[in-house]
């Protein structure tokens, strides 16, 4: 029990706490055969919850240690940049029914979001947290810090939107007939950000290329986009 | 790999300042990425020295999500007021999203894939 309190409280432990955690889970994942349901964070992030409820440690406790990993988000967005300028010959020569695409798709996103929301109660906070949901939680973390959401909230949602977007996009491709690689992967990818672009390479490399240029292009294009929505829907 | 490094926390802060400065409401990282695209599309190609660390940190970038997920556990009063409000408007507009972007890219994937072909 010395042991316990002794290392409970140092940043170490809860950082080797993540990093396994994380490491099992995506064995778990790769085991049942990659389902978007049992994603290794979604899974991660119950296991460490309940880790944490049962030996009744606080999570500010816990973050002392995983801000570490926390704080490389920052550069990671940044990162997204060599992506985006690897697929920029692609990107130039269809920019307009790509640009067209994750501007109306994202607004989507973030509008009907709000509205479906805003019609069942939801207060405030939780609005302002699900704006961004669409959006790689990087940005979405970013972008509910300025807009007066909950950082951690967002970033729950975006994930479980991710899920949620590798389970829905299959089943509505055969309804819509989308046969074309490119359209599947960019629609994942603008839908279900990078859990999107991770199911869509199974699609194929060229599926998988397209949701890593959606999940940029609609991370910045969010970015700047919902500061100015949120007074249009009067919030 | 240790002055790539260096190139995105440099590009990040310069995001950041930039944001302060111009009191705009996005954030900090974000900036930083679109200043790193214009430099790498004036320079005309990617450093191997930023190439490395940048794609190790997006290969794990699902991980770098965890922390502050686990930060769900201090909103259960709110997800417990508000869950059928956010599952609803997660699929729904989830759905809404796929079809939207679909239906926009799908006339144009027959063009798409002759560009591509080219």
């Amino acid at each position: 029990m010395a042991f316990w309190t002794f290392f409970s409280a140092k940043p170490l432990l809860w950082l080797i706490v993540t990093i396994v955690t994380f490491i099992v889970a995506s064995w778990l994942n790769r085991r049942v055969g990659g389902t978007p349901l049992l994603h290794p964070v979604l899974v991660s992030l119950t296991l460490i919850i309940l880790f944490l409820l049962l030996t009744g440690t606080p999570y500010e406790t816990y973050f002392e240690g995983a801000q570490f990993i926390h704080f490389l988000l920052g550069p990671a967005t940044v990162a997204l940049a060599v992506p985006l300028f690897d697929h920029l010959e692609r990107v130039k020569k269809m920019l307009l029914p790509l640009l067209l695409a994750c501007m109306a798709g994202a607004v989507t996103a973030a509008a009907s979001a709000i509205l479906v929301a805003q019609a069942l109660d939801a207060s405030l906070e939780t609005l302002l947290s699900i704006a961004p949901k669409s959006v790689t939680s990087a940005i979405a973390i970013g972008i509910a810090e300025k807009l007066g959401g909950y950082p951690s909230l967002a970033s729950g949602l975006v994930l479980i939107t991710g899920a949620i977007g590798c389970v829905l996009a299959p089943p509505i491709y055969r309804i819509l007939n989308v046969t074309d690689e490119a359209v599947k992967g960019f629609t994942l990818g603008v839908s279900a950000h990078g859990m999107g672009t991770a199911y869509a390479f199974e699609y194929g490399l060229m599926a998988g290329a397209f949701g890593g240029l959606a999940m940029g292009m609609t991370g910045a294009f969010t970015a700047f986009m919902l500061p100015l929505l949120i007074p249009v829907m009067s919030l | 790999m240790l002055v790539g490094f260096l190139i995105l926390l440099l590009f990040q802060f310069a995001g950041e300042l930039i944001v302060m400065a111009l009191a705009m409401p996005v954030p900090g990282p974000v900036v930083g990425m679109v200043l790193l695209l214009v430099c790498l599309i004036i320079k005309g190609e990617v450093p191997e020295s930023l190439r490395l660390p940048s794609e190790a940190l997006l290969k794990h970038l699902a991980l770098l999500f965890v922390p502050a997920g686990v930060g769900l556990m201090t909103h259960f009063s709110l997800l417990q007021a508000d869950w059928l409000a956010i599952l609803l408007a997660l699929i729904v507009s989830t759905g809404l999203t796929i079809i939207v972007t679909a239906l926009i890219l799908n006339p144009s994937a027959k063009k798409l894939h002759q560009l591509e072909k080219e």
